[in-house]
């Protein structure tokens, strides 16, 4: 019965997330979710104090990454890498997916998937446009590159920051080992929309008749972030958590831009932060009734070439069909157990897996709430085609990759 | 007569210059841009596709402005290049869909080869295909550039 229950609330928990009913806000329902399973018993709540002293640094440390970005954002950065993009592609569709994969990459690196989802793909857009060119191969770079490239760095998404805090791993380490798989996921995305839009990207030069504006660096913003990642870097050398670094970057960055108070607070998405800690109780709730175990009877326990493989094909799909962020939870204990490779292996299948389908979730419930919102066709054929293309390539690849970064660093 | 031109971003120029130099004095024309809205939605709705971030909208004029903005722009520019009183048209949509749409009760519909630079069925993107194959009227079917020669025709083996 417990195990019934404990799943029946993760179910509403994501069905929340995903259809967003007006009348059930997703945060509320993983919030109240978590107090129900606490109140019935069927998850003790020195179990639920426990999932909660386990994810609040993390959920800290997401904070802070957000108002980082959102600081950014205010001072400029991403119209300056609309600007630069636009300069260095010299009126050159090529060139611009050139630019847009490094733009794309580094954002999605140092500040998260969600900086270049929300605020990168829009300027991408808005750039393609200005210079008169199909912003297709642009817009589809960016919105998988968020995914693929995000396997870098701790800070990159959010799966990894989760994973980063289970592994014991240092920051400098974790990038270490992820620098080879994040390089072949970005050569493998690279070869794909090179040939895929080939017709697109050869036409010999855009001619809008706009002349190109030189951007304007926001310097202290740029410097900040560099700092916050050098911070990182030696964070396990100095001795302090890389928390602490994230936070003192976000500090200075709110102290020189100055927003709102409430500008401020929502930069930090409170209710998406409430949402993860809920659906963390959540899932602990349902791990501890039967899920874990059942993930446990699916998953390999050795941390060879094949048994890394197997856990990034499995991560994929639980990814595709619940959405990474509670299948890193769902997935996570699991292979923790296993060893670092293990961990490693399941971002690998979380982070690059979403690509195959076109909302990397769910598919059909979210795919109906955006084509109700927007009443117009999208091309699912063409994207759901990239994603068939790189994303069984790029897990076996970047898991080859994985494996040989493991032998080595 | 009625003409419609298709004005795309890539190869709007060999389209009206066809038009000018082919299409008779006294036909009717009109310039039709389609902006793609599938691409604009994608990039425009990014923090709805991610699982339980409701991020605030940034600043700035939303996309639908921007993409309307430059799609009048271009019409304008094609509308000069052809020296001579047409209508013109911005739509939005799925591309090969919305210029059907518009050839409605056209006689030709002027558009442009938009893939491979040699000869063959790769010389057509998919969307451009898709209106060519299903055009209700005459077609004018243009090269951007210089067309290629026959040497870019590949030989089927036994030749070699």
């Amino acid at each position: 019965m417990s195990e019934v229950v404990a799943l029946v609330v993760l179910a509403a928990c994501l069905a929340a997330a995903v259809a967003r009913p007006r009348w059930a806000p997703d945060w509320g329902v993983a919030a109240g979710g978590a107090v129900v399973l606490v109140a019935v018993g069927i998850l003790s709540s020195a179990d639920a104090r426990a999932a909660l002293r386990q994810l609040g640094p993390t959920v800290g440390f997401l904070a802070a990454l957000l108002v980082l970005a959102d600081g950014c954002r205010r001072a400029g950065m991403f119209e300056a890498l609309g600007a630069g993009m636009a300069l260095g592609s010299r009126g050159r569709p090529a060139r611009l997916l050139g630019m847009v994969f490094l733009a794309a990459a580094g954002t999605t690196a140092v500040l998260s998937l969600d900086a270049t989802v929300v605020l990168l793909t829009p300027i991408v857009f808005a750039t393609a446009a200005r210079l008169r060119t199909n912003a297709r191969p642009h817009v589809y770079a960016c919105t998988h590159l968020a995914n693929s490239a995000s396997l870098l760095l701790p800070v990159s998404n959010l799966t990894n920051l989760l994973a980063f805090r289970a592994s014991g791993l240092s920051f400098a380490r974790f990038g270490g080992l992820m620098a080879l798989p994040w390089l072949v996921a970005l050569a493998i995305e690279w070869l794909v929309l090179r040939r895929s839009f080939a017709a697109d990207l050869q036409r010999s030069a855009a001619r809008s008749t706009r002349t190109v504006e030189r951007p304007q660096l926001p310097a202290f913003a740029l410097a900040v972030v560099a700092l916050t990642l050098a911070g990182f870097v030696l964070s396990s050398l100095i001795g302090i958590a890389p928390v602490w670094v994230a936070t003192a970057g976000a500090v200075v960055i709110v102290a020189r831009e100055r927003p709102a108070p409430k500008q401020l607070v929502l930069a930090a998405e409170p209710t998406f932060l409430v949402f993860v800690l809920g659906l963390g109780v959540v899932v602990r709730a349902a791990s501890q009734h039967g899920l874990s175990s059942a993930v446990d009877s699916v998953l390999p326990h050795g941390t060879g070439l094949p048994a890394l493989l197997v856990v990034g094909v499995v991560s994929a799909v639980v990814a595709n069909l619940l959405n990474n962020l509670p299948a890193t939870l769902i997935i996570l204990p699991v292979a923790t157990a296993s060893g670092t490779g293990a961990v490693l292996a399941m971002l690998v299948g979380v982070n690059v897996g979403p690509n195959l389908t076109y909302v990397g979730s769910l598919a059909t419930l979210l795919w109906r709430r955006i084509v109700h919102a927007h009443d117009e066709e999208t091309d699912v054929a063409e994207f759901t085609r990239l994603g068939l293309l790189t994303v069984p390539a790029s897990l076996i690849a970047c898991t080859l990759a994985l494996w040989l970064a493991l032998q080595v660093v | 007569m009625r003409v419609v031109v298709w004005i795309s971003e890539d190869t709007w120029e060999a389209c009206v210059d066809q038009a000018r130099s082919v299409v008779p004095e006294d036909a009717e024309v009109t310039l039709v841009h389609v902006a793609p809205s599938d691409v604009e939605d994608l990039a425009s709705s990014g923090g709805a596709r991610l699982l339980g971030r409701h991020p605030p909208p940034p600043p700035g004029p939303p996309l639908r402005a921007i993409a309307d903005e430059e799609a009048q722009a271009l019409l304008e520019e094609a509308l000069n290049r052809l020296g001579r009183s047409a209508r013109t048209e911005a739509r939005r949509g799925k591309i090969e869909r919305e210029v059907l749409d518009a050839c409605a009760g056209a006689d030709m519909l002027v558009l442009a080869r938009d893939g491979e630079v040699r000869l063959g069925p790769r010389s057509l993107g998919p969307r451009t295909r898709f209106a060519l194959d299903h055009a209700p009227c005459q077609v004018l079917l243009v090269w951007p550039e210089q067309p290629p020669g026959l040497e870019t025709v590949p030989l089927p083996p036994y030749l070699r």
